[in-house]
């Protein structure tokens, strides 16, 4: 245990654990962006045409299946050993979810509220999109984020540990080259406590939030 | 003004076949009339208003909207729904200023605007309100002020009060009388309520079931504003529960046999007020 918070203060002092964790971060925070356009569109799509969703919407369900690290592979011919295959992976590992969660947030609207919003003048294209659809799903699609932050924050760490580049999973197999489970346990812990508080600290309370909002939680008062 | 001519609407059913809730329903509503349509449950109000609205095609016939056939939904004729319909993530301002936003009227105009037709419904105290912290009289008002704000020609309410305690309701009856006279929109109203179409319309259309067509229609003269306690108003009521007692009774027969009838004078001689939201 010493020793950990020994590794801790040390890897604190030269600069290098607080630089691995910003670039896994940089990383998430990337992939995490992409798979939430991405996802949302995807799942607009299957939602909106028929077509789409039996076909490229059963594929997806599929893809959901296999662990995003089977990808590195072959995001390692394609791209390399660098941050494209891991921002890569992680982006798989989230996309799915994200796609799926929308499909069904989307698919579950009260008809009504689209009604309304077409007798407002918004038609059925983009304004329909942002401005209705997008919020009227948003406690479904909170839920699906949060489990797509779960996803590529996995992703993430396991692409990291054999791609190069700095990041927490590289720092890890350091760790290992060296010998230094001090040092892995003490990554270890980073990557649960940043899991955590992301996921305490802003998930969990958006979607507290929200819910408050939308009148579906009477948490405290309203 | 909206015009039907001939109009059918015939649903596929998922069993095959069609069922045809609309049979070659004619009419007029001209601009600036408060008309409502009373009938049974099923026998096709909705289905005629969502024609109105574009929701819906017809099957046959056509509904034309100020010479302009209705193609689909459109800020020209905004419906007031049973269920409010209010958007839960945005407050009653956002709410009602969402559909001049959509015509593309700057923040501090539309704000402006909005917040005067939630004037018109008194609810300058809850304009920060999110939905769900209103009580449903007070989101029907949100629902009313929201159409209001698209100074729509005409205005689609779909059994709008229906949810609401008799006391909300007789408040909303007045100033939605109150409203109309103020800014003589067009009105197609659908109720239930006998009392409530016959006291705020200029006239009330009963409709028959299976198919639905336009049965009667009885012009209500009396004086505006109206007076709950019109003898006017308390004839055409009398009338317009007879005619809908025919058409109860043939739904009944066809649902429960035909050795049920419903005695017609049972009907006539209860209270106007008690039947009149039973139907
Ligand atoms: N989309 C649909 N598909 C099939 N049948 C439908 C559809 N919409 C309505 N119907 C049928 O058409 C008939 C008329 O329905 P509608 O909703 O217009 O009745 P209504 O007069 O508004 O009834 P209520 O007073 O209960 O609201 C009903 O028998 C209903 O089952
Ligand atoms: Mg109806």
């Amino acid at each position: 245990m010493l020793q950990t918070l020994h590794a801790f203060r040390d890897g604190l002092m030269d600069g290098n654990l607080l630089a691995a964790t910003l670039g896994s971060i940089r990383r998430l925070l990337i992939s995490f962006v992409i798979s939430i356009v991405v996802g949302t569109t995807l799942g607009f799509l299957f939602a909106r045409y028929r077509l789409v969703d039996d076909t490229i919407g059963f594929i997806v369900v599929a893809l959901q299946t296999v662990p995003s690290i089977a990808w590195l592979p072959f995001a390692i011919i394609w791209f390399g050993l660098n941050d494209v295959a891991v921002i890569f992976i992680t982006t798989l590992g989230a996309t799915w979810t994200m796609a799926l969660s929308s499909r069904t947030g989307i698919k579950n609207i009260p008809p009504i509220y689209l009604r309304a919003a077409q007798t407002m003048g918004t038609g059925t294209g983009a304004r329909m999109f942002f401005q209705v659809m997008v919020p009227a799903a948003f406690p479904h699609m909170m839920t699906g984020l949060r489990v797509a932050w779960a996803f590529a924050w996995r992703a993430l760490v396991a692409g990291e540990l054999i791609a190069k580049g700095a990041g927490l999973g590289q720092l890890l197999q350091d760790g290992r080259n060296l010998g230094d489970t001090a040092t892995m346990l003490c990554i270890v812990i980073i990557i649960a406590v940043l899991g955590t508080i992301s996921d305490a600290y802003f998930f969990k309370r958006m979607e507290d939030k929200l819910l408050v909002r939308y009148g579906l939680a009477t948490a405290g008062k309203s | 003004m909206i015009e039907i001519q001939h109009a059918s609407k015939t649903f596929e059913q998922r069993t095959g076949g069609g069922f045809t809730a609309i049979d070659d329903v004619t009419l007029t509503i001209g601009r600036g009339e408060f008309v409502s349509l009373l009938g049974p449950s099923g026998c096709g109000k909705s289905t005629l208003l969502n024609l109105v609205a574009g929701f819906e095609r017809t099957t046959q016939g056509s509904v034309q909207v100020n010479g302009q056939p209705v193609t689909g939904p459109g800020p020209d004729r905004v419906v007031v729904f049973q269920e409010h319909a209010l958007f839960p993530w945005l407050t009653v301002l956002e709410n009602v200023a969402f559909g001049l936003k959509q015509k593309g009227v700057g923040k501090k105009e539309r704000n402006e605007r909005a917040m005067e037709q939630i004037r018109t419904v008194h609810l300058s105290k809850f304009a920060d309100r999110y939905p769900h912290e209103l009580s449903g009289g007070m989101k029907q008002r949100a629902a009313i002020a929201r159409a209001l704000a698209m100074d729509p020609d005409i205005l689609l309410m779909d059994e709008p009060f229906a949810a609401l305690d008799e006391q909300t309701r007789l408040i909303l009856h007045k100033e939605l009388e109150e409203i109309w006279m103020k800014t003589r929109k067009t009105i197609l109203f659908i109720t239930h309520n006998i009392r409530e179409a016959v006291i705020l319309s200029d006239r009330v259309l009963v409709m028959s079931t299976r198919p639905g067509r336009i049965k009667k229609e009885f012009a209500v003269k009396a004086a505006r504003p109206r007076d709950a306690a019109d003898s006017v108003l308390h004839h055409v009521e009398q009338a317009v529960m007879e005619a809908l007692a025919d058409e109860l009774e043939k739904v009944v027969k066809e649902e429960m046999g035909d050795e049920y009838s419903i005695k017609k004078n049972d009907l006539s001689n209860r209270s106007a007020d008690s039947l009149g939201g039973g139907i």
